[in-house]
């Protein structure tokens, strides 16, 4: 809907570096045996895939690092993981989970 | 049998565990905000759960499966022991977030509680523009120094939500929120029309936009959401008075949320005293989890069973749970009806009536939040 990004968000490109700030926090929630993601006033429910991203979100990966990881591990092609890795740390971004 | 039963039931329970608690630290606060969710009897001093007591709860919790901490009041930082409140949290592993006017901190102490663990930071702006927010809050000053205080959050590291109660007397402001919430830093920011209970139903008449003053809030709301994204996440609460369906009321009466008084008692939400007949346990005689799982107050409204039409065979009834209790005994004299907010309420008609005639008249004076202001 609009081109041009507002200054100051982040856009997740191959070679960006993505990490959780400081007051976003992944764990695991035993009680409900399921993985959550704490923010201000929100608790996220990441599926499988989005939880295997966020793991490897350490601030020394790049994107390309962690989709090419990823295509490893689930023996898929890199481009197709690549473009579904950063659309998906884009929305995660501009929820403010994640920042690169 | 009767064994087998009580595990059941407290499986099904962790299902559904609370993901949020709200400590009400204290009723005590500089500011006397007329819109304060605090009820009308506000707790003394005397009163408040001690130190150990809160350190207790907030382990309770923690086991109980929350998640999040929503350190609130009245004013939380009053507190002399939210060092060792917060450190608790951080110990147990509850994301803890500060619900504050700020006026009171030194950046010092702010400092001393993010060493101490504190996640989050939320501060209230009366409005954008400095005497009138200071008048709202009848508190001279008050305005700068939130501005200030929100300045050392960022300068400590620590994320920032802005929260801009809205109302009559500064709607016109929405969009100086905007622009004043990207200034300062902040991640978030809540444009929250004003919700009419406790001081705010006092103060209903002197609140109240007009309709067309919340639709336009909305229309600026969404265009900064669009040009805004990646950079400020806006949460709108929206009055319900101009609602056609109800809002699902604390994620539905004893589902996702728990609220605990300076004094300790155990609420599904922070006008529930307003029920008559509701019995309230209190943390200090009882473990947080029984209370959660089987308390009169808790049961009472939770689920479907208590609905009466039209909620019961509404396809929307486990989506906004029949909306607000207190709402509906506020309004209608029985917490069993649905929420006046409805458009299916016999009570809906004269319920937008009353914000739309309320809103076309000129605004009363303020009853400011004080002790013993209510009954005047």
């Amino acid at each position: 809907m609009i081109d041009t990004p507002a200054p100051g968000r982040t856009i997740i490109g191959a070679q960006s570096v993505p990490t959780l700030p400081r007051h976003v926090r992944l764990r695991h929630d035993a009680t409900r045996d399921q993985w959550t993601v704490l923010a201000p006033e929100r608790v996220f429910k990441p599926d499988a895939i989005a939880v295997a991203v966020l793991r490897l979100c350490d601030g020394a990966r790049s994107v390309d690092d962690i989709a090419g990881e990823l295509a490893r591990a689930y023996d898929a092609p890199k481009q197709q993981i690549l473009a579904d890795v950063t659309a998906m740390l884009q929305d995660l971004a501009d929820k403010g989970v994640v920042r690169a | 049998m009767n064994e087998q039963a009580t595990i059941d039931r407290d499986a099904a329970a962790c299902l559904r565990a609370p993901v949020g608690m709200l400590a009400e630290l204290t009723h005590r606060c500089p500011l006397q905000c007329p819109y304060c969710s605090n009820p009308l009897a506000l707790e003394r001093v005397a009163g408040e759960l001690p130190t150990e007591t809160w350190l207790s709860v907030l382990a309770q919790a923690a086991d109980l499966g929350i998640l999040q901490l929503h350190l609130s009041g009245g004013e939380p930082t009053v507190r002399r022991d939210l060092e060792d409140i917060v450190a608790q949290a951080a110990k147990v592993g509850l994301y803890s977030n500060l619900i504050t006017a700020g006026v009171l901190l030194t950046r010092e102490r702010l400092q001393r509680l993010a060493e101490c663990g504190l996640d989050h930071v939320q501060i209230s702006l009366q409005d954008t523009d400095a005497a009138n927010a200071d008048r709202i809050a009848h508190y001279q000053g008050g305005h700068a120094r939130k501005l200030e205080v929100a300045r050392w959050v960022r300068e400590l590291g620590l994320p920032l939500t802005i929260n801009a109660p809205i109302h009559r007397q500064n709607i016109g402001n929405v969009s100086a929120f905007i622009d004043l919430a990207v200034k300062l830093g902040a991640q978030r920011l809540e444009v929250a029309h004003v919700q009419y209970y406790g001081w705010a139903l006092r103060n209903r008449q002197a609140l109240m936009p007009t309709r067309t003053q919340v639709i336009e809030s909305a229309g600026v709301v969404e265009e900064a959401r669009q040009r805004l994204k990646g950079v400020l996440v806006i949460d709108f609460v929206v009055p319900d008075y101009y609602a056609s369906r109800p809002k699902p009321c604390m994620g539905g009466w004893g589902r996702g949320i728990v609220n605990v008084t300076p004094s300790g008692k155990v609420l599904p939400c922070h006008a529930a005293e307003t029920i008559p007949g509701l019995v309230f346990d209190n943390v200090r005689d009882k473990p947080l989890r029984d209370i959660w799982l089987s308390s009169d107050a808790f049961e009472r409204y939770r689920g479907t069973d208590w609905m009466r039409e039209p909620c019961r065979s509404c396809e929307f009834r486990e989506r906004d749970w029949g909306g607000c209790r207190c709402q509906a005994m506020a309004f209608t004299g029985a917490a069993e009806n649905t929420d006046p907010a409805c458009s299916l309420s016999a009570h809906h008609a004269a319920f937008t009536g009353l914000a739309d005639s309320e809103s076309a008249r000129a605004p009363q004076e303020f009853v400011f939040r004080r002790p013993a202001a209510a009954t005047k």
